[in-house]
């Protein structure tokens, strides 16, 4: 009877830390198995702790190399959607103009294609244009798949907007540069920040478009799945936890940093 | 049709915002009809209307965020049409405020010293909070505002420009009721203070008429009447007007004769004196008519008294149809022939007790109060607008 009241009463919490658990079991794997010392050349049974993978995070041939470019390619393809996309969701929200409806349907497209289907397509194109497969037509795909998901987060930011404080700001002698740098970029920047993230994310851990149309060169995904062909290196799981709490240390970062500003202006 | 408008203290001083002959259509909509416009310098003009009546397209207008379709918007002697709002001597209060959310307050009030490069804000912008009360605030975010307070910042931030004109949209709109009387004795006190011109639109009568030096009532896009709110009151030219402003009841009429400066009204039966110079329509004999008068100036005596009624007075019998008691005075309806809802307003000093529903009664006021208006007109424009 006692327990089926204690339960009644934390069963939100107890489902909540739950699902935690399910998200971040993962996780933690990964992070446990960074400090193994495998036996065979799989990471996959858990001998003894031991440090060496994080002394020497780029000791397995190309894994560094694989990363750099990655990072590389997602920064230009978050740069690139993020800019464009921008601009796409200003012009459908704030004009009018023929097929602006069509456009904001046709935009969806991309997120709704199989992404196999649109690999492989691309690839057609590519080849058919003459293209040598590389690091522009990675990039090229990426900033592709990224601006639909750009423009939707930009989108949802700008049409929350009030016309008004553009209008406040142009009647208090800001000029249309000035209007847009001092009022409309920072109220949209949340949008578009969140977009920019979204793109980083997708671009960064992209695997299948990025293997048809990569030629010979290497990203961090098409490493890890062609290391697990032959044997999966531990420093795998170190890049991996690195990301992970290179994220996490981001995302306190700008909790502290909105607490603290928020305090002080109080 | 293009008329003329101007507040007659207009002629000694010149005015601070000139409109002539300016216009706004948006396809095949016109928002406002070709109108001229004077606003007296150092006056505060409210321009009231029920919404959709052009009045916040006409301050837009002035402000720059509208450009109209024809005619030109002059501040003093310099023609602004053609420049963008933010090349334009004047400021603006939004309705709903329009706060930056991203700037506290002090950098919402600095907004506009800063785009136009004054160094050294700091003393001006601690100032003008001192001014509106708000000096404790300065590093709250918007949000952390109550809606009083608000009102206060988009004041200040635009007050602190020292623009030629503030124009005011609706300001007090999003503010409960005592609040908004506590704000509307703020900004004539803040008005008087800083001796700008304010522009002030809305659509509540009793704001305007406390505000505002002078009102102009717009109706479809037209000013219907311009003139100090107790001239409008007493004097309506048009039943939009006399309605709007208040209540006021109607009395279907025919000139029957004159009499000296006097013009004596048939109203089915009953013999209405009408001063001359108070009938705005074509008063030939045989004309119809309408003939107003505000429900507070009228006087209800019981049918067995009606013999002491001074003979000087307008009157009217009828029955009482309703009666409600609203503790500082009771407002009756009258059924009478001439009028079939007719409206009186009397204060509670000495109570009639024979006064109830069903009571055979004269109305009785002085000519004096009497308007008369063109019967062309609907009888009943602007009351069920009236906020």
């Amino acid at each position: 009877m006692a327990l089926l009241t204690w339960l009644k009463r934390h069963l939100v919490v107890l489902a909540g830390l739950l699902t935690l658990g399910y998200l971040l079991l993962p996780n933690v794997i990964v992070t446990v198995f960074s400090f193994n010392q495998p036996k065979g050349r799989f990471n996959y049974e858990w001998q003894h702790f031991s440090a060496d993978a994080w002394k020497d995070p780029c000791g397995v041939a190309d894994l560094c190399g694989s990363l750099a470019l990655s990072l590389q390619i997602a920064f230009w393809a978050t740069l690139g959607a993020t800019v464009l996309g921008t601009m796409i969701a200003f012009a459908l929200v704030r004009y009018r103009f023929r097929a602006r409806g069509a456009i904001s349907s046709l935009l969806f497209l991309p997120m709704a294609m199989p992404e196999v289907v649109m690999a492989a397509s691309l690839l057609t194109l590519f080849l058919n244009m003459g293209a040598r497969l590389g690091f522009w037509t990675v990039l090229i795909a990426h900033i592709m798949f990224c601006l639909s998901f750009v423009v939707t987060a930009v989108k949802a930011r700008v049409m929350s907007m009030d016309p008004r404080l553009e209008q406040a700001a142009q009647d208090l002698y800001a000029g249309p540069f000035q209007t847009f740098l001092r009022v409309t970029l920072p109220i949209a920047a949340p949008g578009i920040a969140a977009g920019a993230l979204l793109a980083f994310a997708l671009s960064f851990d992209d695997f299948i478009i990025t293997n048809f149309n990569a030629g010979s060169a290497v990203t961090f995904p098409m490493f890890v799945w062609g290391s697990a062909q032959r044997g999966t290196p531990v420093q795998i799981n170190v890049i991996g936890t690195a990301m992970f709490v290179v994220a996490v240390l981001l995302v306190l970062a700008s909790m502290a940093l909105g607490r603290r500003r928020t305090r002080r202006k109080a | 049709m293009n008329t003329t408008h101007t507040a007659p203290a207009v002629r000694q001083t010149g005015g601070d915002v000139r409109l002539s002959g300016i216009s706004k259509t948006y396809g095949s909509f016109t928002a406002v009809h070709p109108l001229d416009l004077t606003v007296p310098r150092g006056s505060f003009f409210a321009l009231l209307g029920a919404s959709g009546c052009g009045k916040t397209t006409t301050l837009r207008m002035i402000a720059g965020l509208e450009e109209p379709t024809t005619g030109t918007v002059s501040l003093g002697d310099q023609d602004v049409t053609r420049l963008p709002p933010y090349k334009r001597p004047v400021n603006t209060v939004f309705q709903s405020y329009a706060l930056f959310p991203h700037l506290d307050i002090f950098e919402n009030v600095a907004f506009g010293l800063r785009r136009r490069g004054i160094k050294g804000v700091k003393k001006q912008v601690e100032e003008m909070l001192d001014l509106v009360q708000l000096g404790e605030q300065a590093r709250k975010k918007p949000h952390q505002l109550s809606g009083g307070q608000q009102q206060r910042v988009a004041v200040a931030r635009a007050l602190i420009n020292h623009p030629r004109v503030l124009l005011l949209d609706e300001p007090l709109g999003a503010l409960d009721l005592k609040l908004r009387r506590q704000m509307q004795l703020e900004l004539k006190r803040i008005q008087t203070e800083v001796g700008i011109t304010f522009v002030h639109v809305t659509h509540d009568q009793e704001e305007a008429m406390t505000m505002a030096d002078t009102v102009a009532v717009m109706n479809g896009g037209r000013v219907e009447q311009l003139g100090a709110p107790a001239d409008l009151y007493e004097n309506p030219r048009t039943t939009f007007v006399a309605n709007f402003l208040g209540t006021s009841n109607f009395i279907e009429a025919e000139v029957g004769s004159h009499r000296g400066d006097d013009l004596l009204l048939d109203a089915c039966g009953d013999r209405l004196v009408l001063p001359r110079a108070r009938c705005g329509a074509p008063a030939a004999v045989g004309t119809k008519v309408l003939a107003g008068v505000r429900p507070e100036k009228i006087s209800l005596a019981h049918a067995d008294d009606a013999g002491a009624v001074p003979g000087d007075r307008n009157r009217l019998t009828g029955t009482i149809a309703e009666a409600s008691f609203t503790g500082v005075a009771t407002q009756y309806v009258l059924d009478s022939p001439a009028c079939p809802r007719f409206s009186v307003y009397v204060q509670n000093v000495d109570r009639d007790t024979r006064l109830v529903p069903g009571a055979e009664v004269v109305a009785h006021w002085s000519p004096a109060h009497t308007f008369g208006l063109d019967a062309a007109q609907d009888a009943g424009a602007g009351a069920e607008e009236t906020a």
